[in-house]
């Protein structure tokens, strides 16, 4: 843009054209340039000293950490370098939980992605109760995990719980979904996608207000008679931005999984579902290894950042696609 | 091709009627018109015609069959909209592409990955991309046809509209205000071009405007919409020259008609500001209306006195306006040559020709005049 090169520093000093006052007015920009630079700086400390305080300090203490032998509320530590990593290499326990975690992100993201985007449509196209059926849907976001989670337990009990009674209703076997190794994750999934879908539907909502009507009016004229055609002409490449912030943070979510894992499984039964934050708050806060809890949050960190690193390459894409 | 007959058409949203009846005949390759102020209902009107809004009652029927519950997909119509609602994630080129895509492709063709591997998709791909490309030269857009939306500029995006809804024939076409999102200069370029595409294409067109100089300038026939209903419909010249109504002669041309209040006199004779003309009339007598266009007020000599009180010069012409003296009446002249602009304060006389007068009732209805001596009709009133 023309008009940016008139407001730099540099301006100040090209207004002056003689070159016997050349020199001082060009010291004098100097001095207002370091005085600006001041300025800025001293505008930024705030922010800059609170992530520092924040985010950044912790992350760096978490990271150093990983390095000690240190054990909650002992008095000294000592550096020991890898060995944490290598012990948790060499641990069967950590594995399996990665690999549960993994489990449950690749089952519950597309499960609560296309559940959330599904019922946002519908709500969309429905003509009458919309608010109803938001809330109805959004009440598993608003509510506490923890307490959910108890009635989740009754719900799922092997003997009076609703969900086997259900189940024995119909003439099917019932199983005890929490204390049975080959259920018990899957169980815990089922209850991470009732639980994130209503986050997602309000973000899918809020997409796919704001795409134009008259996008879809186009699209009508322009021949897309069906409801498909239209939602893979218009909506669906509308809504990409929204879609992909809403899978990484369903993602991000997934690996955090740690509050319907403690209350209704720890883990169990025989490790069967044990998640990466599960096994972390183990070691850091029962067994008190602070320095090794330190190492599986620093492996957990890793996966969040390669998420959002995606999301960023997928984000700056969609910059250059609108 | 077509023509479209649309038959006591009404439309009303919550209990407010928007359209009050409305009839009208679209001939074959006929340019016509919708115009009116804002909120008359002319681009409701347009959409009822597109199917995108059902009427509440009436017809919409397009070439002899009634199109009442036929989607808007189905009626073949193409549909230029104010914002163009170009598709953003679309290239300029696939914007053109998809309602060939929409009609040409199967539904398993046009899935991604999948439909791509058909011979038959590869086919008929080919045969989009050659008429996208003849659209694209017919409007010089072939050098835009990589761009998004985006990196368009505004004439840009509503010549990639128009190419999207010439590309596949329709029988008709229908503008909602497609100029009324660029700057004055380019609006008067994209006239003339929308008005030769028509001559071009030879077919229906409805175009949808409140800019009345968009209306007279291009269309071969006008249908002025007020409130909700067709005040008057015909050629640009009887539209400006012949309105039948006060509305339409104070909506159609710019600067405005001057209305002079007036009287029918017992008799039949006509009178403006007090002054009797050398009218007749056979309506009732009572309060009047007098209209009389800019380039018809006469300066110089005539039975009305007043002065200049402001003064506008466009260059080629110029407008001046007058206060009459003893009313609170302002009137605005023409002038032909700027250089004789009177300066602000100026007393003038001045009057018209009794042919220049269009006069109306006082519901605004359209009242037939008779000029007294008729071998004397060029003459100036002089009364």
């Amino acid at each position: 843009m023309p008009s940016a090169c008139g407001s730099g520093p540099l301006s100040d000093a090209a207004t002056i054209d003689t070159a016997a006052v050349a020199a001082p007015a060009a010291r004098a920009s100097l001095r207002k340039r370091d005085q600006r630079a001041l300025t800025a700086y001293g505008l930024v400390a705030p922010a800059f000293t609170l992530m520092l305080l924040m985010l950044l300090g912790p992350l760096a203490s978490v990271i150093a950490l990983s390095f000690t032998d240190y054990q909650l509320g002992a008095p000294a530590f000592s550096w020991i370098g890898l060995a944490n990593y290598q012990d948790m290499f060499a641990d069967r326990v950590f594995w399996i939980s990665l690999r549960n975690t993994l489990t449950y992100v690749v089952i519950v993201v597309p499960g609560a992605v296309t559940l959330g985007l599904a019922i946002a449509l519908l709500i969309e196209s429905g003509a009458s109760l919309r608010g109803l059926y938001r809330t109805i849907y959004f009440l598993p976001v608003m509510a506490t995990l923890i307490a959910m989670a108890v009635v989740w337990e009754f719900m799922l009990h092997p003997q009076f719980g609703l969900v086997n009674g259900l189940l024995r209703g119909a003439g099917l076997p019932a199983f005890s979904w929490l204390q049975d190794r080959s259920t018990a994750l899957y169980a815990l999934c089922a209850i991470g996608i009732w639980q994130a879908v209503g986050f997602n539907m309000v973000l899918f909502l809020a997409g796919l207000v704001s795409i134009p009507k008259q996008l879809y009016e186009a699209a009508e004229i322009d021949g897309a008679a069906s409801a498909w055609a239209r939602f893979r002409l218009v909506t669906w490449p509308m809504l990409a931005p929204v879609t992909t912030f809403v899978i990484v943070i369903s993602g991000i979510r997934s690996f955090q999984v740690f509050d319907t894992v403690h209350i209704l499984t720890k883990g169990g039964p025989s490790k069967s579902s044990e998640v990466l934050i599960h096994t972390m708050y183990t070691e850091g806060f029962e067994f008190f290894r602070s320095g090794y809890g330190a190492a599986l949050t620093v492996v957990f960190l890793v996966f969040v950042l390669l998420l959002t690193l995606i999301k960023a390459r997928l984000a700056d894409r969609g910059v250059q696609t609108a | 091709m077509a023509t479209i007959e649309l038959s006591a058409i009404r439309k009303s949203f919550d209990g407010t009627e928007i359209l009050r009846g409305v009839d009208l005949r679209i001939e074959n390759g006929e340019f016509i018109s919708l115009v009116g102020p804002s909120g008359c209902g002319k681009s409701t009107l347009l959409r009822v015609i597109a199917g995108l809004e059902p009427q509440s009652a009436g017809e919409v029927s397009i070439d002899g069959i009634a199109a009442d519950g036929i989607r808007p997909s189905a009626r073949n119509l193409a549909m230029v909209f104010q914002s163009y609602a170009l598709y953003p994630h679309l290239s300029a080129f696939d914007n053109i592409a998809v309602p060939l895509r929409m009609r040409r492709l199967s539904a398993i063709e046009r899935l991604p990955l999948v439909g791509a591997l058909l011979p038959s998709r590869r086919r008929k791909e080919r045969g989009i991309r050659d008429d996208v490309a003849k659209v694209a030269e017919q409007l010089e857009i072939a050098h835009l046809l990589g761009r998004k939306p985006a990196q368009l500029s505004g004439g840009q995006r509503q010549r990639i509209a128009v190419g999207r809804a010439i590309v596949r024939q329709p029988v008709a076409f229908l503008f909602d205000e497609p100029l009324s999102n660029l700057d004055a200069k380019l609006r008067v370029h994209m006239r003339a071009e929308l008005a030769q595409l028509h001559r071009r294409l030879n077919a229906t067109f409805v175009y949808v405007t409140h800019d009345q100089a968009e209306a007279m300038t291009m269309s071969s026939r006008i249908a002025v919409m007020i409130d909700g209903e067709l005040v008057q419909v015909g050629t640009p010249t009887d539209i400006y020259d012949n309105p039948r109504d006060i509305r339409v002669a104070e909506f159609v041309g710019s600067p405005k008609i001057n209305v002079l209040p007036g009287r029918i006199r017992e008799g039949g004779r006509i009178e403006a500001l007090g002054v009797a003309l050398r009218l007749t009339s056979s309506a009732a007598p009572g309060a009047c209306r007098i209209g009389v266009r800019p380039e018809r007020i006469e300066l110089g000599s005539g039975p009305f006195a007043g002065h200049v009180v402001h003064a506008e010069n466009m260059g080629s012409e110029a407008f001046l306006h007058l206060g009459v003296n003893g009313s609170d009446v302002r009137l605005v002249a023409r002038i032909d040559d700027p250089r004789r602009l009177p300066p602000i304060a100026t007393p003038v006389s001045f009057g018209f020709a009794m042919d220049a007068v269009r006069a109306f009732n006082a519901e605004g209805k359209r009242i037939e005049v008779e000029i007294e001596h008729a071998e004397r009709v060029r003459e100036r009133a002089i009364v």
